[in-house]
């Protein structure tokens, strides 16, 4: 596993020493998911969901919202009106 | 070196539903900012989708309507990627098991129509929107879009210029349109559109790089847009460089592509089906029954109006615009029973009118009904043509009924014995002109129907003034 | 005042509270009277509601006199783990994530409590996002074990289970994933419940990994977490993964007998590993079952060795994605780290989450990622499908599966935190049974010789809590453990855990 690439693709910053870290304490993990590979799957057919239903729908009717305040009340930044963020790059 | 243009076109179509797409939360257009949320469109944590049927049916419709294969079984992914207005931190999509596959479309290339394929078509929900302040150094996030159905139509590569990627374009607007699927307005961001362009010498088979060309939101836009990187592809290969694969954006103000200023690399969108999401399931029934109501679509009322009602290829190709206009056309048409009449006025004075306007036909202040009680007047011959127009002028601009103003102004005076009386008047007035026109100068036939005009103030059917004219000029000689 | 015994089943305080012999404002008042007393050591409560919880119960004891009938579970004191969203209070789900988070709307399972007239008496502690064994994976401090304070309590749901061992609440919600229920209430001496995939809604119920997640029951007695469960089950129309079904009726069937039910024994579930005094209770435990009528057949559930690296796969992809939302831009931490937007997000993660649960999002962005997909999660996927056909297979023969809930009795704190993998084998006996989505629950059977409790665990097949719930029944009524109560004093004197902390509330300072 390239740490670093996979700690870009979920975004947390690690340093290097974290990632030297995480590195050694994942191998055995790691391992672990390779014994899968002891097993012959393909004539197995994934389970997809372990309870499968009909499609549940929902009617087009629409349904209360929140408040603004609501929406708002643990937006880290916000006007009252909109979440504001730092500029994208 | 010949070249080839190849380009394919996605476009998101957003569903006019009245409730989100995996929640109630309501879809709206002039909302205030934020005000259109909930938990489970801010992607709180703890919440979860529930699919709205209704959004499924209007991506049957148009699935049915492009005559796709409808998937008895698709499947709701997960499409990762960190953005503010996305957020779950994941769309929720469709991938390896979209909604519908295949289709066709049907559209007009300079008068010639041509068949062009899609891939598929999915369904997906709309990010929120995020507006962004360089003074300031931030950007403002707006989540009442967030939630809003989509779905996306995928062309194959099959458009060989930006003039049929523009048709294909229009030819899929008017059908959403007509299906009523889609509000239609593009500034509002229902129909987006999103093209893949890439060039090859002609007759290669390889692809070339292709370059993604985003938010080229108007039909101007994807013609002009589309022509220019083509132009730009050629240009780079032809100086001996070679095509990058990426995401373009089309500055019109200055005519050219560029390139996007995004976060960078590939994206690797960790697709997997949504656990929290049931395979979507579309029985035989269900896909019949939505058949069933589909309404007669532009293409099909256009050949109807030519093929039943007599009408030309332009005058039906104008009336079939809109479903609102042919909706129009047919209700008038009912009434009056005279095609040609109906088309003529339709397109002559009322479009005419309205587009001084500024007004569409859903808006007119005169309606069908009233419109067909004026075009049944002037096949009766009640009205002159010239009166028509006039009693037109009042029915639209002051709300007055046809027959009023017959009763104001007089019907059509076609009474032989009564126009030759008037006609008699006019010839002894102007005995000069009588008199060249015996000796052969037969082009003042119009100054005496205009005296006659006058003196009836248009009321006069023209023919029966003609022919009075003649027979009486006759017996003078 | 009479002498409230807070260590009595919530069955026999509903009892009393219905008799008058006690009112629903005593036994809040008590209740956190004990917190009060126990909990600056304990640290199971992050949340205590305490002036709602007594304006609730006062009403409550004032509609009673009025006459109204009140619902199934009314004036009884319940601790709600902090994974569960409950309107208007702190849901923090143990991180600085979510420390200052407050969510605007309840979790269907809250709903229903509130329904039942139950009294939210506050937050129980927790792993971080759900993710360990021991609680020892909280951002505000892990949680001692009543009957030892020196020692883990279990996890995932470990402030529910200690909160009802020291009688500070009457009942309590938990969640399971991999065991997060039943190892802990294994280790702590109470009963949990993991009800069938899809019977209690997940509704508002942080999501860890969402197909193996439930919301299931936790208490001091069988007849309690049935009451609980048919009060929490049912189908939920905001989730669609509910089944569509009405709630358990757990309750009216209890007491009926269990002779003649088979028993299956499953050789896989007494491994190397388990402790010497854990298999000896677990077999005596059969012995009683035995005596009761019931037949006991070996069955075999040959896939369990690979069990957990596929729950690893699993679990881990599925918590990338649903924490891919704690993002620092409409709710929860932000970094201090201004600016770009990715640099925030980037900061506002590696600050916001531990250390745990950064290993498992890596774990799962790997597996889910280009090039692995087909190699981890659909691998995984299949290895599920094996495991739950071992478990149909094994049904053929047997009616419910009866074996140890954890190898381990409780450990020490900070015993065994060094190595992941260690701690993920431990949970080789629960996760098979969240694979296959079955309804299971752990309950008393015994003690070590140091006095710690150990678990048996129950399996039921899918939709079989009615038989489920019966059996534990019969065996509590045989057996000796359900009056036993940790001596709460040495637990008082143990001091604050290192780490301890509560949650700043907000407004108040970074």
């Amino acid at each position: 596993m390239d740490i670093e690439a996979v700690a870009r693709l979920a975004r947390i910053r690690l340093d290097a020493e974290e990632s030297a870290r995480y590195a050694k304490e994942l191998k055995g993990v790691l391992g672990l998911m390779e014994t899968l590979g002891e097993l012959d799957l393909s004539e197995v057919e994934p389970t997809r969901h372990v309870i499968l239903t009909e499609t549940p729908f929902r009617e087009d009717v629409s349904g209360p919202t929140l408040s603004r305040d609501q929406a708002m009340v643990n937006a880290p930044a916000s006007d009252g009106e909109s979440f504001i963020v730092p500029k994208v790059v | 070196m010949t070249w080839e243009s190849v380009i394919g076109l996605e476009i998101h179509v957003q569903l006019a539903t009245k409730s989100k797409l995996f929640t109630a939360a309501p879809v709206g257009y002039d909302a205030e900012v934020n005000a259109l949320v909930d938990p489970v469109v801010l992607g709180m944590p703890g919440v979860l989708p529930v699919i709205n049927r209704e959004a499924v049916t209007m991506a049957m419709k148009v699935g049915l309507a492009l005559g796709c294969t409808i998937n008895p079984t698709s499947v709701f992914a997960r499409k990762h990627y960190f953005y503010p207005d996305l957020p779950k931190g994941y769309q929720i999509s469709q991938f390896e098991a979209p909604i519908c596959t295949g289709g066709a479309l049907w559209a007009d290339v300079n008068g010639e129509e041509r068949l062009f394929e899609l891939t598929r078509i999915h369904m997906e929900e709309d990010a929120g929107k995020t507006v962004h302040d360089a003074s300031r150094g931030c950007s403002f996030v707006d989540y009442n879009r967030a939630g809003v159905p989509l779905i996306e139509t995928v062309s194959e590569p099959c458009m060989r210029s930006a003039e049929e990627a523009v048709a294909y374009m229009k030819a899929l607007f008017q059908i959403v349109r007509a299906l009523g699927v889609c509000r239609g307005n593009m500034e509002e961001g229902n129909f987006r559109c999103d093209a893949n362009v890439s060039v090859r010498p002609l007759g290669e088979e390889r692809l070339g790089t292709k370059v993604e060309l985003k938010n080229i939101n108007s039909f101007r836009f994807v013609g002009r847009g589309i022509a220019h990187e083509v132009e730009r592809q050629i240009a780079v290969i032809e100086g001996g460089g070679e095509i990058r694969q990426e995401t373009r954006l089309w500055d019109d103000a200055a005519g050219v592509t560029r390139t996007m200023r995004t976060k960078e690399e590939a994206h690797d969108y960790r697709y997997f089906p949504d656990p929290d999401l049931m395979p979507l399931r579309i029985d035989s029934a269900w896909i019949d029954a939505v058949r069933q109501s589909l309404p007669e679509l532009p293409r099909e009322r256009r050949a109807r109006f030519e093929r039943d009602l007599g009408l030309g290829s332009y005058d039906a190709d104008v009336l079939t615009q809109s479903s609102a206009r042919a909706d129009y056309f047919e209700s008038v048409y009912a009434s009056v029973g005279d095609a040609k009449l109906v088309a003529n006025w339709i397109q002559g004075e009322l479009l005419a009118q309205l587009n001084r306007e500024g007004l569409e036909i859903e808006s007119s202040p005169l309606s069908a009904d009233k419109l067909a009680t004026l075009l049944t007047l002037i096949s009766k011959g009640k009205l002159s043509g010239k009166q028509a127009k006039a009693c037109f002028q009042a029915m639209f601009k002051e709300g007055i009924s046809a027959d009023v103003w017959m009763k104001n102004h007089g019907g059509q005076i076609t009474d032989a014995a009564e126009i030759d009386r008037i006609v008699l008047t006019v010839l002894d007035d102007n005995p000069d002109q009588v008199a060249q026109y015996l000796g052969g100068k037969e082009k003042l036939m119009g100054f005496f129907v205009g005296r006659v005009m006058a003196a009836t103030k248009g009321r006069a059917n023209p023919a029966s003034v003609n022919a009075s004219i003649k027979r009486l000029m006759k017996e003078r000689m | 005042m009479s002498e409230i015994n807070l260590d009595a089943s919530a069955s026999e305080l509903l009892r009393a509270m219905d008799a008058g012999e006690l009112s629903c404002l005593e036994l809040t008042q008590e209740s956190l009277a004990r917190i009060d007393a126990l909990d600056a050591s304990m640290n199971a409560w992050l949340h205590i509601e305490g002036e709602g919880a007594l304006a609730q119960a006062a009403e409550l004891d004032a509609r009673r006199s009025a006459g109204e009938s009140l619902g199934p579970l009314a004036g009884l004191p319940i601790g709600v783990k902090d994974m569960i969203c409950t309107a208007g209070m702190p849901t923090t789900a143990a991180s600085k994530m979510l420390e200052h988070f407050v969510p605007p709307y309840d979790a269907t399972v809250v709903r229903r409590l509130k329904d039942a007239d139950a009294i939210i008496l506050g937050k129980l502690n927790m792993d971080e996002f759900a993710m360990g064994s021991s609680n020892e994976r909280s951002a505000f401090g892990p949680v001692r074990n009543p009957w030892s304070p020196e020692r883990i309590p279990g996890g995932s749901s470990g402030g529910s289970a200690a909160a009802l061992a020291a009688g500070t609440c009457a009942l309590s919600l938990g969640t399971d994933t991999g065991g997060s229920i039943r190892q802990p209430a294994s280790l702590c001496g109470v009963v949990g419940v993991k009800p069938t995939y899809g019977r209690v809604s997940r509704y508002g119920a942080i999501a860890f990994a969402s197909s193996l997640d439930q919301v299931g029951p936790m208490a001091r007695s069988v007849e309690d977490a049935a009451r609980l469960l048919d009060v929490l089950s049912g189908h939920d129309p905001l989730d669609s993964t509910s089944i569509p079904a009405p709630g358990c009726d757990t309750l009216s069937t209890l007491k009926n007998s269990i002779a003649g039910l088979r028993v299956g024994v499953p050789s896989e579930y007494f491994s190397e590993g388990i402790e010497q005094e854990v298999d000896s209770a677990v077999r005596a435990a059969l012995e009683t079952l035995k005596s009761l009528g019931c037949d006991i057949v070996d069955v075999s559930l040959p896939h369990t060795p690979y069990a957990v690296a596929a729950y690893y796969i699993l679990a881990t992809a599925e918590a990338s994605s649903n924490l891919a939302r704690y993002d620092g831009v409409a709710y929860g931490h932000r970094s201090a780290e201004a600016a770009p937007l990715d640099a925030m997000i980037s900061a506002t993660r590696a600050e916001g989450f531990g250390p745990e649960v950064t290993r498992r999002l890596l774990l799962g962005t790997y597996a889910l990622s280009s090039g692995y997909y087909d190699a981890y999660y659909l691998q995984a996927q299949k290895v599920r499908t094996l495991v739950a056909n071992d478990f149909r297979d094994a049904f053929k023969r047997c009616d419910i599966i009866v074996g140890p809930t954890s190898p381990l009795a409780a450990i020490g704190l900070g015993e065994r935190t060094s190595d992941p993998l260690q701690m993920y084998l431990m949970d080789v006996y629960t996760i098979p049974s969240n694979l296959a989505g079955l309804p299971c629950a752990s309950m008393p059977c015994g003690f070590d010789d140091k006095g710690l409790p150990i678990g048996l665990q129950l399996i039921a097949p899918s939709m079989g809590e009615a038989t489920l719930m019966r059996l534990a029944h019969s065996y509590e009524e045989a057996s000796a453990w359900r009056g036993e109560r940790p001596d709460l004093e040495t637990l008082k004197k143990a001091g604050p855990p290192p780490g301890a902390r509560k949650p700043r509330s907000q407004g108040e300072g970074a």
